[in-house]
């Protein structure tokens, strides 16, 4: 059995809190004394039906505001897969808390309402799902009780979406026409909707290849720790522990050590203390080298495949998630992987509009949730991909010297 | 090419010791709170394997409410020794006197509360700058919405709103002087993945998860051991049943469940079974407010 981390997308009135809750329901997920305790706050706030979103708001202000604060984490399994869902909130001033829930999901469930086709919102999150390279897109549309099940509504939004998502270099998209509320196409084909051949949105997350997506080519291991026991049967013994981000690494494999670019072979391969014939992603494993060389926590370990990029100067593309705006000029701190260093936001190149991807020049300050182009540079060398190329070691934030507050999302390229 | 398929559990495991890593990477003085429950248990199977052949890099710390099962006591100690890591161990009742705090009273009056007061002293006298604990998102509502890495401030204080957002796999634990960390390194574990990681590692448990004749205290639906630190009432139903624990907190506030299960294949099939939480049916403390969960973290609980 394996994982799929998904995040779902749409706005409150979209229906995602009754999609997730049914998800929940459907797979057994939802105890009885958690559906008894949702019944009694329903009533305390007195309404007739249960509120499913209360499931999901688990914070005081949430359930007070009625409405979501913050990324939630809910988990359901089937006989197939376990499934992980970043419950993320959509209004438009979370921008930062989708990024968040999207930067670790492998898949997205956009929800669009039947009856009102694409719209700003549908637009806003394809656009970050395609900046943050989501492999797998999938578009719910709901409400389809409320527009009689109508193939033709539902084929003129996907032939909608469709011509948006080509600008948007989004890749695996797949439409359901379903109702969260009636539970069409959820776990069970409706009836209701007898023209619709393809999967229910259950059985394409139980066999969406998650696999694929993984990149076995290029191989990246940052050190995260050097373990060095000292004790006197394990004397000189020297492993550097990490997590194999892409790739594999074998034993008598040639590896550079980046960013100094030292040469050396893998002595042994270990995972969880036992030698292995080769470590994988997304494995934690323990690397020895033949040579005793100095290698510290951030670098990175590289096989000779394609190697990454080593520089101080490093362009992205960021989503401001501080308060405090983001001025041309500042210092911060660039964490990549276990490498923390100083950096400058030298520049800020341009500013993209998340609702048309236009561009905005001659930006001097980026204010929360903004999206926007900026010139890095770092106090000593990072090792990092693109993150349209390798997503998994092109990801990074910046820090707040002072304040320690995660500042930014950085999609380097 | 061979087929890179990792099972969930591996990859939760994967994910977990990249954590346990970070830790070690990035802090001076970590801790790890253990407790001899199953989750903690799991923590500490997760750090030895991070770290292997070296030992685990920081100690087990126990923050003793003095409400223990003696079973899990046993365990951990022997845990400890096993493990070769220090055991650090402060009680909640010296804290009590040494400040002066006043308890809880009433029925099945609990020290939950007061554990934070220990706990933050013990971070205080240690210098620790995170602590590693065994929550799991999926146990309350609260918890889902905590971060991995979890700071808190001088007075252990969790602000929801102030969270530091996570992104990718990558945890800032930057923190200034007096502030900590607590990290849920199994934040993304559900109950069954812990009982199936324990089987699968065949990792030792204390004697109060499997069934056992106890005399216990019928409270509504809730069983409740008979014990010195639980006031037994006039009308008080006591019986003998044949019980096990789900998840082993204090004596005064854990409810055991009716169960014939001797060995983790039984209690995996009762679990599978079952359609009541864990925390709904064992934590009688969770159910006084709403938001009980989240009341006592933002006052430093773990």
């Amino acid at each position: 059995m394996d994982l799929l981390r998904f995040i779902t997308a749409g706005s409150v009135d979209d229906g995602k809190s009754t999609l997730i809750g049914r998800l929940l329901y459907d797979t057994d997920s939802i105890k009885v004394d958690q559906l008894e305790t949702i019944q009694k706050q329903s009533k305390n706030k007195g309404e007739g039906e249960i509120d499913l979103a209360l499931f999901t708001d688990g914070l005081r202000a949430e359930r007070e505001q009625g409405i979501t604060i913050d990324v939630a984490y809910k988990y359901f399994a089937t006989d197939k897969r376990k499934f992980i869902i970043a419950d993320a909130p959509g209004h438009i001033q979370y921008t930062r808390n989708m990024v968040t829930g999207a930067s670790n999901s492998d898949l997205i469930i956009i929800l669009i309402d039947a009856r009102l086709g694409v719209i700003e919102q549908t637009r806003r999150h394809s656009i970050i799902a395609s900046l943050l390279q989501l492999p797998h897109v999938v578009v719910t549309i709901n409400k389809m009780d409320m527009v009689d099940y109508s193939e033709e509504v539902f084929n003129s939004i996907v032939e909608e979406y469709s011509k948006m998502a080509a600008t948007l270099n989004i890749k695996d998209v797949t439409f359901i026409p379903i109702s969260a509320l009636k539970g069409d196409n959820i776990v069970n084909p409706s009836e209701n909707t007898p023209w619709y051949t393809g999967d229910t949105l259950l059985h394409l997350l139980e066999n969406v290849d998650v696999v694929s997506d993984i990149n076995f080519s290029e191989s990246r291991f940052p050190v995260q720790y050097v373990i060095r026991p000292q004790s006197e049967d394990l004397h000189d013994y020297r492993g550097y522990a990490g997590k194999v981000l892409s790739g594999t690494y074998k034993k008598g494999d040639a590896v550079t050590v980046l960013p100094d670019g030292i040469e050396s072979v893998i002595e042994a391969v270990e995972v969880h203390g036992q030698e292995v014939e080769e470590a994988f992603a997304p494995q934690s494993a323990v690397i020895r080298l033949k040579d005793d060389i100095d290698i510290n926590r951030g670098d990175v370990i590289v096989t000779k495949t394609a190697h990454p990029k080593v520089s101080q100067d490093i362009e992205a593309t960021i989503c401001w998630m501080d308060n405090k705006p983001l001025v041309a000029g500042n210092k911060y701190l660039l964490q990549v992987q276990s490498r923390r260093v100083r950096c400058v936001v030298k520049e800020i190149n341009f500013k993209l509009d998340v609702n048309t991807l236009e561009k905005h020049e001659n930006i001097s300050e980026a204010a929360l949730n903004d999206v926007v182009h900026v010139t890095i540079k770092t106090a000593s060398p990072i090792v990092y991909d693109n993150y349209l190329s390798l997503r998994a070691n092109g990801g990074a934030i910046l820090i707040d010297e002072t304040a320690h507050t995660t500042v930014a999302g950085c999609m380097l390229n | 090419m061979p087929l890179h398929k990792l099972d969930y559990l591996d990859l939760l495991e994967a994910e977990s010791i990249h954590i346990m890593r970070e830790v070690a990477g990035q802090f001076e003085r970590p801790a790890l709170l253990f407790s001899g429950g199953k989750d903690s248990i799991t923590l500490v199977q997760l750090a030895l394997k991070a770290f292997k052949p070296g030992k685990i890099p920081f100690p087990l710390v126990h923050i003793d409410t003095g409400h223990n099962f003696p079973e899990a006591l046993e365990y951990r100690d022997r845990i400890a020794e096993q493990t070769g890591a220090r055991l650090i161990v402060r009680k909640v009742e010296d804290t009590i006197k040494a400040k002066g705090l006043k308890e809880q009273t009433g029925k099945f009056a609990s020290r939950n509360a007061l554990q934070s007061y220990t706990l933050l002293d013990t971070i205080e006298e240690f210098g620790f700058d995170a602590c590693i604990g065994g929550a799991r998102r999926d146990e309350e509502k609260a918890r889902a919405k905590e971060r991995i890495f979890s700071v808190r401030d001088e007075f252990g204080q969790w602000d929801p709103k102030k969270q530091r957002p996570e992104l990718w796999n990558l945890y800032n634990g930057k923190i200034s002087k007096g502030e900590n960390v607590r990290v849920f390194p199994i934040s993304n574990w559900v109950e069954l993945d812990v009982w199936n990681y324990i089987k699968r590692e065949g990792i030792e448990l204390p004697s109060i998860y499997f069934t056992h004749e106890r005399e216990v205290i019928v409270h509504h639906e809730h069983l409740v051991a008979l014990s010195p630190f639980v006031r037994v009432d006039e009308d008080d139903v006591i019986v003998k049943k044949n019980v096990r624990y789900r998840t082993v907190g204090d004596m005064t506030c854990t409810a055991a469940v009716e169960s014939t299960a001797s060995s983790i294949d039984d209690i995996i099939a009762e679990i599978n079974k079952t359609n009541i939480s864990e925390r709904g049916e064992t934590r009688i403390d969770d159910q006084v407010s709403e938001a009980a969960m989240e009341d006592r973290k933002k006052n430093g609980y773990f």
